[in-house]
C-alpha cells in the first residue's frame, strides 16, 4: 500500500514540476532584454511583450489601489468597531460567497456593468474595477486574520493610556498587523497577474501601451492566451508564459517570506 | 477633613447579569499607598478597572452607585474617559511592552495626548525612567526593542510609561506576581518613593507585600468589601473573622 | 461605512446578474432552458442541458483524478516522509497553485491532446482531456489544505494507534483520515469550486461542442466556456441568454457547495 501511495505522489510531484520546467525550458530562450522591452509586432508574431507588461502592471496596480483600502477598511470595521451581530455575519457571508464566484462571472458582470452600462468601454478602468472586486474577499479575509492575531493586551494597554479607538487602531493594531495584511495584498497581486477570464472581457486586448484609464490594454496572460489559441506564435507564447510564471512565483515567494516573518514575530 | 482622592458610595458593577462588585463603599486618601487584597475572583481587579473605566471595553458592563475621583462622579454623563485614563495610570499583572523601542514605549501615551517635539519628549522619557530607577540601565539603549528587557525591567518600563502622562494616580494590578524577589523589591521601593507625588492603589494577591508597602489595606471577598483600615491593624487585629482567615492562609 | 459599501457591492453584483439573466429564462420557459438539448442562440434556441452536463462531467472527472492523487500526496508528505522533505515540498506545491490557468490549458493542448488523439482516438479535445487538466489544476489546493488538516491532528492519535500495533497505513486510514475529515472535505470543496468555475483552460482543451458527450473522448462544452466563447459577439437576447447561463452556473455552484457542506457536517462526530 505504501508503495502505491509513493507512486501516486511521485506522479503528482512529477507532473507539477514538469509543467513548470517544460514552460521554462521552452520559454526562457525566447526571453531576452529585447523581448521584454519591445512592443508586439505583427499581432504578436514578432517583437516583444512590453505593452502587455505595462498593461499587466497598470491593471494590477489599479485593482490593488481600489481593493486595499476597501478591504482593510472593512476588516477594521468588522473586527474593531462592531460586535458579532447579524450585520457582521451578513458581511462575512457575502464576502465568502464572493470568493467562490468563478472569474468568468466577474468578467460577465464587469462587461455588462462597466464596459457597457457605465460606458467605460474596454479599458483599464473596467478591468481594474472588476479585478478589484475579485480580490476584495481575499484581502478582507487575510486582513481580518492579521488584525485578530494582534494580542488583545496591546489594545488594552493602549486604551489604558488614554488613546481613542482610532488611535489604537492606527498606532497599535495596524502596525502590528501590517505583515499579515501585506501578505494578503501580495498574494492578490499574484492572482491578478494570472487572471484571464475576467480581464479579457473588461480591459480588452489592444496591443498598444495604455495611455489613460480609458485605454484598452492587454495583459500578459491574455496575450499568452491569444497567441496560443490563435496559433500565432508558439515561441512567443512560451516566452510570455515563462515571464508570467517567473513573475508569479517570485511574488508568491515574497509573500511567503513576509508571512514567515509575521509568524516568527509572534511566537 | 482630608479630602478623599477616591470615594466609592454603594458602588456596584455588573457584567451582564453577573454582579462582580457589591455595594462597595470606601475612601482612598491622597498620597497614600492603598492596598487591596483578596482571593482570586474577589473583584479587586474589577474595582481597579472600574476606576479607569477599562471595563467599558467589555460589552455588557454596567454600574450602579457612585464612584468619585476628586469629588466628581466618573460615571456621570459627559465624563471624558480618555482624560480619566490618563489621570489614572494602570500597570498590569503581566508586563506588556508594546513591540517598539524603549523610548517609543515610554513616549507612547504622551504622543497620543498630543505632546510633540523631540526635546520635550526626550526630557519626559528621561524623567519618567529616572523615577522608576530604570534610567541607569537603559539610557544607552533607548532605541533597542523593549521586548529585550528582563521581566522586572519591562514592568518598570510600564510604570515609566504611565508616569510620562503625569497622572494623579498609579494603579497596579498584581504587578510583581511574575517577577523575581529582587525585581519585586525594586518596584516596592519605587512605589514608596513615588508616594509623595502620587496616590497609589495596589492590588496584590501577596498579603505580605501589602503588609510591607501599603498604608491602608482593604480586603475584598466575592465582590464585597469586607474590611478596610490601617494596614497594621488589618494584619494584627482584623475586625472581621474572614479577614483573619484569609491572612492566616486558611483559604485563598 | 466602507464595509457597508463592500457588502453593497456584493449585493449589487448578485442582484444584477440575476436581474439580467432571469427574464429571458422565463420568457422561453425555464424547463426549456434547463433541459433542452439545442443551443442555437442565433435561432433563439437556448437549451443549456448539454453544457450543464458538460460542467458536471468535467468537474466530476477532475475530482476523480484530483482526489486520489492529492490525498495520496498529502498522506505521503505528512505521514511517511521526513520533516525536511515536507517543509521543502509543501511551499513548492502551494506556489504551483499560482500558475495561471491558461498555462495549464496550454500544456494540455501541446502535450495531452495529441497523446489522446493518437493513442486513444477521437479528436483529442475531450472530456478526458479537460478532466485530467482540471484535476491537475486542483491538486495544489487539495494537497496543501489536506496536509494542514492532517498535521493538525494531535500526535497522540497517531502514536496511540501505532502503540496498539496498527501499521502506518492502517493508522492513516482508520485514525488520521477520520480525524482530519472536515479539513480534507473542505479542500475537496474548494477544489471542486475551482474546477467548475474554470474557463480558459477548459476552452482550450475541451472541444466546445454543444452536445451531450457520450464517451470520455467526446468533445464537450461547459457552462463557463459557453459564456466566454460567445460573450464577445453576443447581442440582445443572445447576451441575456449568456447571463442566464451565468445564473444557472451560480445556482449549481451554490447547490454543490451546500451539499458538500451538509455532507461534511453530517460526518462530524
Amino acid at each position: 500500500m505504501r508503495a502505491l501511495l509513493w507512486l501516486l505522489t511521485a506522479v503528482t510531484v512529477f507532473i507539477l514540476f514538469f509543467i513548470i520546467f517544460y514552460v521554462l525550458k521552452k520559454g526562457l530562450p525566447v526571453v531576452s532584454l529585447e523581448f521584454l522591452t519591445r512592443n508586439p509586432a505583427e499581432m504578436g508574431k514578432a517583437g516583444g511583450i512590453f505593452s502587455t507588461i505595462v498593461g499587466t502592471m497598470a491593471l494590477t496596480l489599479l485593482a490593488i489601489l481600489i481593493a486595499t483600502p476597501l478591504g482593510v477598511g472593512s476588516a477594521i470595521f468588522l473586527t474593531e468597531y462592531t460586535q458579532e451581530s447579524w450585520v457582521t455575519r451578513v458581511i462575512r457571508f457575502g464576502s465568502e460567497c464572493l470568493a467562490g464566484i468563478p472569474s468568468i462571472i466577474f468578467g460577465l458582470f464587469g462587461f455588462i456593468l462597466f464596459v457597457t452600462k457605465l460606458g467605460f468601454g474596454w479599458s483599464l478602468l473596467s478591468g481594474g474595477l472588476t479585478l478589484a472586486f475579485m480580490i476584495l474577499p481575499t484581502i478582507i479575509r487575510t486582513s481580518e486574520e492579521a488584525i485578530r492575531s494582534v494580542p488583545y493586551a496591546y489594545r488594552e494597554v493602549s486604551f489604558s493610556l488614554g488613546s481613542t479607538r482610532w488611535q489604537t487602531v492606527t498606532r497599535v493594531v495596524l502596525p502590528s498587523a501590517l505583515p499579515g495584511i501585506a501578505t494578503g495584498v501580495i498574494l492578490s497581486i499574484g492572482r491578478s497577474i494570472g487572471e484571464t477570464a475576467a480581464v479579457i472581457f473588461t480591459s480588452g486586448s489592444s496591443l498598444h501601451i495604455p495611455t489613460s484609464l480609458f485605454s484598452s490594454s492587454r495583459t500578459m496572460s491574455v496575450h499568452f492566451y491569444i497567441l496560443a489559441r490563435e496559433g500565432i506564435s508558439m515561441d512567443n507564447a512560451y516566452g510570455t508564459a515563462a515571464v508570467l510564471i517567473i513573475a508569479i512565483l517570485s511574488i508568491n515567494v515574497l509573500a511567503y517570506s513576509l508571512m514567515n516573518r509575521f509568524i516568527r514575530r509572534y511566537s | 477633613m482630608i479630602e478623599a482622592a477616591v470615594r466609592a458610595k454603594q458602588f456596584s458593577h455588573f457584567f451582564g447579569p453577573v454582579r462582580t462588585l457589591k455595594d462597595i463603599s470606601l475612601e482612598i486618601r491622597r498620597n497614600e499607598i492603598f492596598g487591596i487584597i483578596g482571593p482570586a475572583g474577589s473583584g479587586k481587579s474589577t474595582f481597579l478597572r472600574a476606576l479607569n473605566r477599562l471595563n467599558d471595553l467589555v460589552p455588557g458592563s454596567r454600574t450602579e452607585g457612585i464612584l468619585e475621583v476628586h469629588g466628581k462622579d466618573i460615571y456621570a454623563r459627559g465624563t471624558s474617559v480618555i482624560e480619566l485614563r490618563r489621570r489614572l495610570g494602570m500597570v498590569f499583572a503581566t508586563p506588556i511592552p508594546l513591540p517598539r523601542s524603549v523610548f517609543e514605549n515610554v513616549a507612547f501615551g504622551a504622543r497620543m495626548a498630543g505632546v510633540k517635539g523631540r526635546g520635550i519628549l526626550n526630557e519626559l522619557v528621561a524623567d519618567s525612567l529616572r523615577k522608576t530607577a530604570l534610567w541607569e540601565e537603559v539610557m544607552d539603549r533607548l532605541d533597542a526593542s523593549a521586548l529585550k528587557l528582563s521581566g522586572g525591567q519591562q514592568q518598570r518600563l510600564c510604570l515609566a510609561r504611565i508616569l510620562a502622562l503625569k497622572p494623579e494616580f498609579i494603579m497596579l494590578d498584581e504587578p510583581t506576581s511574575g517577577l523575581d524577589p529582587i525585581s519585586t523589591m525594586k518596584i516596592e521601593e519605587t512605589l514608596r518613593q513615588l508616594k509623595s507625588e502620587f496616590t497609589i492603589i495596589l492590588v496584590t494577591n501577596n498579603t505580605k507585600q501589602a503588609a510591607r508597602v501599603a498604608d491602608r489595606t482593604a480586603f475584598f471577598l466575592s465582590g464585597e468589601l469586607v474590611e478596610v483600615d490601617r494596614t497594621e491593624k488589618v494584619f494584627s487585629a482584623p475586625s472581621d473573622p474572614r479577614t483573619n482567615d484569609y491572612i492566616s492562609g486558611k483559604f485563598g | 461605512m466602507i464595509a457597508l459599501s463592500a457588502v453593497s457591492i456584493l449585493l449589487v453584483i448578485t442582484v444584477y446578474i440575476f436581474s439580467e439573466g432571469t427574464p429571458i429564462m422565463f420568457k422561453y420557459g425555464l424547463k426549456k432552458f434547463l433541459f433542452s438539448l439545442d443551443w442555437f442562440p442565433l435561432e433563439k434556441s437556448f437549451g443549456l442541458l448539454p453544457m450543464i452536463i458538460g460542467s458536471l462531467f468535467v468537474t466530476g472527472g477532475a475530482l476523480v483524478i484530483g482526489i486520489p492523487l492529492g490525498l495520496a500526496c498529502a498522506v505521503v508528505l505528512t505521514e511517511f516522509s521526513s520533516k525536511r522533505l515536507r517543509s521543502f515540498l509543501k511551499p513548492v506545491v502551494e506556489l504551483l497553485a499560482g500558475i495561471p490557468s491558461v498555462v495549464y490549458g496550454f500544456m494540455g493542448v501541446v502535450i495531452l491532446i495529441p497523446f489522446i488523439r493518437d493513442r486513444l482516438g477521437g479528436p483529442g479535445f475531450s472530456v478526458l482531456a479537460a478532466s485530467v487538466i482540471l484535476g491537475i489544476m486542483i491538486l495544489p489546493t487539495i494537497i496543501s489544505i489536506s496536509i494542514d488538516s492532517l498535521e493538525a491532528v494531535p500526535r497522540s492519535y497517531r502514536e496511540g494507534s501505532i502503540a496498539l500495533g496498527a501499521t502506518r497505513w492502517q493508522t492513516t486510514r482508520m485514525v488520521m483520515f477520520p480525524a482530519a475529515k472536515s479539513g480534507i472535505i473542505a479542500s475537496v470543496i474548494l477544489g471542486m469550486g475551482r474546477a467548475i468555475g474554470e474557463t480558459m483552460a477548459v476552452i482550450m482543451i475541451a472541444g466546445n461542442a454543444a452536445m451531450i458527450p457520450h464517451s470520455l473522448l467526446d468533445p464537450v462544452r461547459t457552462l463557463t466556456s459557453n459564456i466566454a466563447l460567445e460573450l464577445g459577439y453576443a447581442a440582445g437576447e443572445h447576451r441575456q441568454a449568456l447571463f442566464a447561463t451565468g445564473v444557472i452556473l451560480f445556482v449549481i455552484i451554490m447547490i454543490l457547495n451546500t451539499i458538500a457542506n451538509l455532507a461534511s457536517r453530517k460526518s462530524k462526530p
